[in-house]
């Protein structure tokens, strides 16, 4: 409890906007963990060191979504989903930059921390999103 | 009791259940809703009497900002007539009445209640689209998934991508299942849709998250469902017909779809099937009739692998074979499923329980699985963070 920088999903948030994918490795069992755990689910260890991780990948799968919640609706129609990085670690977001017709499985992709449009609404973080690498 | 002294042993058996109308029931509140389904069941069971008899509810809700209204296990008690029994809500998304069930099962087994009453609810048509997609997406992730705009269609078209792409499963062999269960939903008086649809009207209706069109999603309903439990060796007191749960499986998986091992099936709902199949000790190919959760197209495809109806990646030759229409070797959604028949989320897994009660027990009319003996459901939360498997055998 007393480490000044928490392993949690609000932390991971708060290095996003400076820039950096920061993923957490727990240092009894190995486990790499993204977004960071306060609490390995593996060994249920509670000490982690800060990995930095590359945010280059490719797109797993995706979908564009037209029918949006009313946080979302004046990007809509938006692209969404989910990377596989480097390292094989795996995470969603929103994918920008690309035309509908170029979108495919397998697609390379960076994560890109400049303000994502946020629409309105859940401004607590800023959102990273993904861009052709 | 041991799991091996349960295998093919009824766990629990169905002496009566109910069901309100499914569709827009305007001017009802959920409470209200469930009383319809609660006196069917009790009407449809004279010899029970609920007020000495029932000796407790699991009722399965999902959310309280539909009408601003939580604690609603008592709430429907009380309407139900039934103040003072122990009433708990259960919540597991739309997975939350069939985790009732599983609940009712526990009391039943434990030996705390002879008699109780399981089942759900859900009001949703008087908020307005964009409201119900935000109030659905609070079942999935918030700081990866809702955070980024991912909505409840947008989880299962990411799933039917990926399947489209490892496996060549086409939007055609999605439609179709919206073509089979809209057939099926007109032979239920109490589906929400009564129409048929045709391929390219599914085809060609609007998007709402790609590949996912209009017509590939399930229905913003209200409704309510319940069924009611009691001992094997108690059920000939009640009913002269009961049916017997042989098989139950409950599994959870990972809150965030991008944490999983595959995109392409649900673990949950395979860790599910393999405890319920075990329990029952029965095969995937001895299952007469089945309500699997369709809350998309695709989401239907995937159960048939994952619960063992076809092998891996083969779902869309299975709908094209129509084997699973009605007629057909495995009739899947007799009811309509909740592409029809109608989504009211806390209400589908006891709603697909009565289904199949009405099956065994040969009271689907128009709809009726000749002979059918053995049944199952299988109900998902989220985008398959819960999963519920159960079985169920006639021995009338």
């Amino acid at each position: 409890m007393s480490n000044p920088v928490p392993f949690t999903i609000d932390q991971f948030y708060k290095f996003i906007e400076q820039g950096q994918l920061m993923a957490a490795k727990c240092n009894r069992c190995g486990k790499i963990h993204l977004p960071p755990r306060p609490v390995c689910d593996y060994c249920y260890g509670t000490e982690f060191s800060w990995l930095e991780v590359s945010g280059k990948g490719k797109l797993l799968t995706y979908t564009i979504i037209h029918v949006a919640p009313p946080q979302f609706q004046p990007l809509a129609p938006y692209t969404v989903g989910i990377v596989e990085l480097e390292s094989g670690l795996k995470l969603p977001g929103m994918v920008s930059g690309v035309e509908e017709a170029r979108l495919k499985v397998g697609l390379e992709l960076a994560v890109d921390f400049e303000a994502c449009g946020t629409g309105k609404a859940w401004p607590h973080w800023r959102r990273y999103c993904f861009k052709p690498a | 009791m041991g799991k091996e002294t349960l295998k093919g042993k009824p766990l629990v058996s169905i002496i009566s259940a109910g069901l309100s109308k499914f569709g827009k029931n305007e001017g009802l509140y959920a409470r209200e809703l469930f009383s319809y389904a609660a006196k069917e069941a009790f009407d449809r069971c004279p010899s029970l009497s609920p007020k000495q008899d029932i000796k407790a509810m699991f009722i399965g809700h999902m959310g309280e900002a539909y009408e601003h209204q939580g604690h609603t296990g008592s709430a429907v008690a009380d309407w139900s007539g039934l103040v003072g029994i122990p009433a708990t809500r259960t919540e597991a998304a739309c997975a939350s009445s069939g985790a009732a069930l599983r609940s009712g099962i526990y009391a039943v087994l434990s030996g705390l209640a002879d008699v109780v009453i399981v089942g759900g609810v859900e009001k949703m048509t008087h908020r307005s689209t964009a409201e119900v997609t935000e109030y659905l997406a609070m079942a999935s992730d918030y700081p990866f998934e809702q955070f980024h705009g991912i909505t409840f269609p947008g989880l299962f078209a990411l799933m039917a991508t990926a399947h489209m792409n490892a496996f060549g499963t086409t939007q055609e062999q999605m439609a179709k299942v919206a073509v089979k269960n809209h057939h099926h939903a007109c032979l239920n008086p109490k589906a929400h849709l009564q129409k048929e649809v045709t391929l390219e009207t599914v085809l060609a209706s609007k998007v709402v998250a790609w590949p996912l069109k209009m017509y590939d999603c399930s229905l913003i309903t209200d409704g309510a469902s319940c069924i009611i439990l009691t001992k094997p060796e108690l059920a000939n007191k009640y009913t002269d017909q009961p049916i017997h749960i042989i098989g139950s499986g409950q599994a959870s998986d990972t809150i965030g779809l991008y944490e999983r091992e595959s995109l392409t099936s649900l673990r949950s709902s395979k860790l599910a099937a393999k405890a319920a199949y075990e329990m029952a000790a029965i095969n995937p190919s001895d299952i007469q009739v089945a309500e699997v959760h369709d809350c998309f197209t695709y989401a239907e495809l995937m159960s048939y692998e994952d619960l063992g109806f076809c092998s891996v990646g083969k779902s869309g030759q299975l709908i094209d074979s129509g084997e699973t229409n009605l007629g057909g070797r495995l009739p899947v959604n007799t009811s309509g499923g909740l592409k029809a028949k109608g989504h009211p989320v806390g209400a589908t897994g006891t709603a697909q329980a009565y289904e199949i009660y009405l099956q065994l027990t040969g009271q689907a009319d128009k709809r009726q699985v000749k002979d059918a003996k053995l049944g199952l459901t299988h109900n998902v939360g989220g985008s398959g963070a819960t999963a519920t498997v159960h079985i169920y055998r006639s021995d009338n």
